[in-house]
């Protein structure tokens, strides 16, 4: 049953299937096995970052094509829901319509770009997508009555999802039981839904052939499969999640501006994960954003006690300042890039490959 | 000394004046093995490129001919085995080194510049040149008496040329300096009759200055013309060297080698 | 270029802006002090996208750290103007010149030097392999942008122009500005110097050549990595010039520049197809002009004009105005 849950895509690995077990249990129980509002939000963003990365996966892992229009996806999800109950109130309806209008938005955008893609070369196309992104970046900064400029929109939820409301008065396991807990455990289902439903996306007939196309398109083209129609679908599917990572945000942090969810920053971060969890796995987006997300909510503090630590070295201090931890990020980039080209997931399996191989358990 | 081949298949009876007795290997390609990517390509070519002779390198479509070119240009590193010019081993050399011990390389595509003019074309290939005025005049106007296309299109881009005209154009550029080596292939392809007949006269006149060729040739009427020496190569490996005069009067061999019915 | 029927069109496309334009600004002068502004720009963004274009041509290595260098050659700029205040602030344009082209020449040799290392350690282990290409230069640009903000500081440096050199002159009723005009010169000396070498040296024919076929290249004899270094370095050291244009054309320099140009360059290159030094210079006006013109007409427009004018020009030409052929 578990093997068609997970659509036959199985870990292929001991240590990652226990590896996705405690990651999965660890974020199932994190309110009560991490207390405090920051461990709270770093496994928030974990789920998001999971959605994102995973979406962003299916575009380039499995289909091979490089787009930095990703985070333009992840905005519209976020703006829709801050638009939507900024004019129209906390209410459930708000929601609805700030995501449907946003999923339209997203599919409509997904399908000129992909449909666009027919035109130009790869190449072109991740410079166009970087083009794109960027106005749109401006656009919301400038579009001030609509999307609140470059301060954002704050917003309310409804009730039930917002931190005030208390379903009861004293404390569960350590843990008051109250809006947030019931945004997280929202989270928390639409993720895992969401992550097993793109599984499923990639082992149909449908994934196969766009692996077929990122392996060779001509050969592709050539046995009959309509490569541009299978790209465009795929830049759709993947836009479409993107948007729903975005609404996730929105509703985790009831604030959305242009920083928040259309920088480039996030993009390289999606990038930086999907790299260093394994492209075209699925399940690197899992490790990945877990990886990520703690070291960038833990690496500042690191950052700053290295920096106190070599205050006489003032040049040392300054490199290792936590506001630089953009620049160690960056290291371990490019490292990852050449080192672990196929990510911790691609590594595992190597591994566990090469125990089959030998005739050890794996 | 025999100086046909090293390893032939049938027993050699050179009449005494097709080949130079005296001549040796300029080029020896030993137990040479090419992986393109997953694939096997050459599997162990031994082959040897007589000094001042015209070598053919026949075969069917898919023999690995055109890959041992590449090999021999360094455009592919063989997986093993050894290459050897005038004495020295180039195995493991780089492309441009290659080039630099004077070895010119026409390749299948004719590696036109096709944005560039004849005039550039012709300039680049002349390493010591560093403009037009410093190409030696002299050279130029023998190759223009071989090839004339090259003087009337001087200024003209390459790309406009005709298939011949450009085919002209590629041995022409790999001579517009000396060279010890010329590898080229399938020179005659696709050209009107009359054009291979001044093809082959250049040949002729650049053995007779000296100059070693290597050439791949289908066509073994035009083959038959020029070559002195042959290897017939199938399925990567050389299966048949000898002269050329050798397999022109042997009709049963050139039928089981190359498929001709003469 | 000696070529007989040379392709006018994308060359007719720049004046052919400029004068649909006119009636829409209506006054003349207005026009003029805007269409200069245009070429400008324009001309400073070639100078930066001139490297980029041809380091793709070349070497099919996609660069997107070029902004790293726009970024280092303007902080180096402030750097090296701000030392030499007394010649800064001299009225005398001969003086401010004195200032100013050594801070061109050090900006160009430390984006050069950066480049060197950028291409040894950042590029060359990723030849041929475009996806981890564009990852990898990305990060480099990330840690190299990091590196200034340790060096230079984190926030927004003025970098005010000399004293001679600021105002305008009038030309009837338009008011140019000088620095605008100066860079065009710039500009265009760059463009001369650039289309002189790769035309009329062997040097520029091996380039010319290597673009078209790399392997042909070097199975002449040339060694075309030792080429390809020092095209990569010139052209660090070109948007290193072009960042001091640059910095000193809005007057100031913020770490993100780099990101920011990095984006109107990739749109010219993409206009002018890959590879193509003319394509890069008449993009570039493009870009430029129409820039200032949106920035006039309808200001909220202005970044989505661009990518308009990107996508009118792809449905024209998939490849760009000028394709290299041979790819």
């Amino acid at each position: 049953m578990l093997t068609r849950l997970l659509s036959n895509d199985l870990p292929r690995s001991r240590t990652l299937a226990m590896l996705l077990l405690v990651l999965l249990l660890g974020l199932a129980f994190a309110p009560f096995l991490f207390p405090g509002v920051k461990a709270l939000n770093v496994a928030a963003k974990v789920l998001i970052f999971i959605v994102l990365v995973a979406s962003f996966d299916l575009l380039l892992g499995y289909t091979g094509i490089v787009s930095f229009a990703h985070t333009m996806f992840f905005g519209i999800g976020a703006y829709g829901i801050a638009i939507a109950t900024t004019r129209m109130g906390p209410t459930w309806e708000a929601l609805a319509v700030g995501l449907g209008c946003a999923l339209v938005l997203s599919f409509l955008l997904a399908l000129v770009i992909g449909l666009f893609s027919l035109r130009v070369r790869a190449i072109f196309f991740a410079m166009i997508t970087l083009a794109v992104a960027s106005a749109f970046l401006t656009l919301a900064s400038q579009l001030s009555e609509f999307t609140g400029g470059e301060d954002g929109l704050t917003f309310k939820l409804p009730e039930i999802l917002s931190p005030s409301f208390e379903f009861m008065d004293e404390k569960f396991l350590g843990v008051m039981l109250d809006g947030r807990l019931v945004t997280y455990y929202l989270l928390f289902v639409l993720a895992v839904a969401l992550l097993l439903t793109l599984l499923r996306i990639v082992n149909s007939p449908f994934g196969r052939v766009l692996q077929a196309i990122r392996e060779n398109e001509f050969r592709a083209e050539a046995i009959g499969y309509r490569v541009v129609v299978y790209r465009t679908i795929s830049s759709i599917l993947s836009a479409l999640f993107a948007c729903v990572a975005g609404a996730m945000l929105a509703l985790w942090l009831r604030y959305n501006g242009p920083d928040t969810s259309l920088s480039f920053e996030i993009m390289m971060d999606v990038l930086l994960i999907v790299v260093i969890g394994g492209m075209g796995t699925m399940y690197g987006a899992v490790v990945g954003a877990t990886l990520f997300m703690v070291a960038q909510s833990y690496l500042q503090d690191l950052l700053r006690l290295g920096s106190e630590a070599t205050a006489a070295l003032p040049w040392l201090s300054a490199l290792l300042s936590p506001q630089r931890w953009l620049l160690w990020l960056g290291v371990l980039f490019v490292l990852s890039v050449y080192y672990f080209p196929t990510g911790v997931v691609g590594r595992l399996r190597l591994r566990s490959a090469r125990k089959i191989s030998l005739g050890l358990p794996s | 000394m025999s100086a046909a081949g090293p390893l032939p298949t049938v027993a050699q009876r050179s009449p005494p004046d097709a080949v130079n007795p005296m001549s040796q290997a300029l080029l020896t390609l030993s137990g040479v093995h090419t992986h393109i990517g997953p694939y096997h390509i050459l599997h162990g070519v031994d082959l040897s490129v007589p000094k001042a002779q015209v070598t053919l390198l026949l075969g069917r479509n898919g023999a690995g001919k055109t890959t041992t070119l590449r090999t021999i240009m360094g455009l592919w590193r063989a997986s093993a085995g050894t290459l050897t010019f005038a004495g020295r081993d180039i195995t493991a050399l780089s492309t441009p080194e290659i080039a630099e011990r004077n070895i010119a390389y026409v390749p299948e595509n004719m590696g036109i510049f096709a944005d560039l003019t004849v005039r550039e074309n012709m300039l680049l290939a002349a390493r010591s040149a560093a403009s037009e005025k410093q190409m030696d005049t002299q050279r130029l106007d023998w190759i223009f008496g071989l090839f004339p296309a090259v003087q009337k299109f001087w200024n003209y881009p390459a790309g406009k040329l005709s298939g011949g005209q450009k085919q002209m154009l590629a041995v022409a550029r790999s001579i517009v300096e000396p060279r010890e080596l010329l590898i080229v292939d399938e020179p005659s392809k696709g050209l009107a009759p009359s054009i291979i007949n001044n093809m082959s006269n250049a040949f002729a006149e650049l053995k007779a200055t000296g100059v070693t060729i290597l050439l791949v040739e289908q066509n073994f009427n035009f083959a038959q013309k020029i070559g002195d020496t042959v290897a017939v190569m199938d399925n990567g490996v050389v299966v048949h060297s000898g002269s050329m005069q050798e397999l022109n009067q042997d009709a049963a061999l050139q039928k089981s080698l190359l498929g001709l019915a003469l | 270029m000696n070529n007989p029927d040379f392709d006018w069109m994308p060359v007719a496309l720049v004046p052919l802006l400029a004068l649909l334009v006119l009636p829409l600004i209506g006054s003349g002068s207005t026009w003029l002090t805007l269409t200069v502004a245009g070429l400008a720009m324009g001309l400073i963004i070639f100078v930066i996208a001139s490297g980029l274009t041809l380091v793709f041509g070349l070497m099919d290595v996609l660069n997107f750290g070029h902004g790293l260098f726009i970024a280092l050659g303007a902080f180096v700029a402030t750097t090296v103007l701000g030392s030499m205040s007394d010649w800064t602030m001299s009225d005398q344009l001969w003086r401010n010149m004195v200032a100013v082209f050594p801070a061109m020449l050090v900006a160009m040799a430390v984006a050069g030097a950066v480049g060197l290392a950028f291409e040894r350690f950042i590029v060359k282990p990723v030849y041929g392999q475009h996806l981890k290409q564009i990852l990898i230069t990305m990060g480099g640009m990330i840690i190299g942008e990091e590196l200034i903000k340790v060096i230079w500081g984190p926030q927004q440096i003025p970098l005010p122009l000399p004293e001679a050199m600021r105002g305008s002159i009038l030309i009837g009723d338009a008011a140019i500005e000088k620095y605008r005009i100066i860079a065009v010169v710039v500009g265009l000396v760059v463009f001369g110097a650039l289309v002189w070498t790769l035309n009329k040296t062997k040097i520029g024919l091996l380039i010319r050549a290597g673009v078209q076929d790399r392997e042909m290249v070097e199975s002449l004899g040339y060694r075309i990595r030792r080429l390809f270094i020092g095209v990569f370095v010139m052209g660090s050291a070109l948007a290193g010039l072009g960042g001091v244009m640059w910095g000193l054309y809005q007057q100031t320099v913020t770490p993100q520049m780099g990101a920011q140009v990095n984006v109107l360059i990739f749109i010219v290159i993409i206009i002018g197809g890959l590879g193509s030094t003319a394509g890069a210079l008449i993009g570039a006006l493009l870009v430029g002009l129409m820039a200032n013109y949106t920035g006039y007409l309808a200001p909220k427009v202005a970044l989505f004009s661009n990518i308009a004018l990107m996508a009118a020009i792809l449905l024209w030409r998939p490849q760009g105005v000028y394709p290299v052929t041979n790819r």
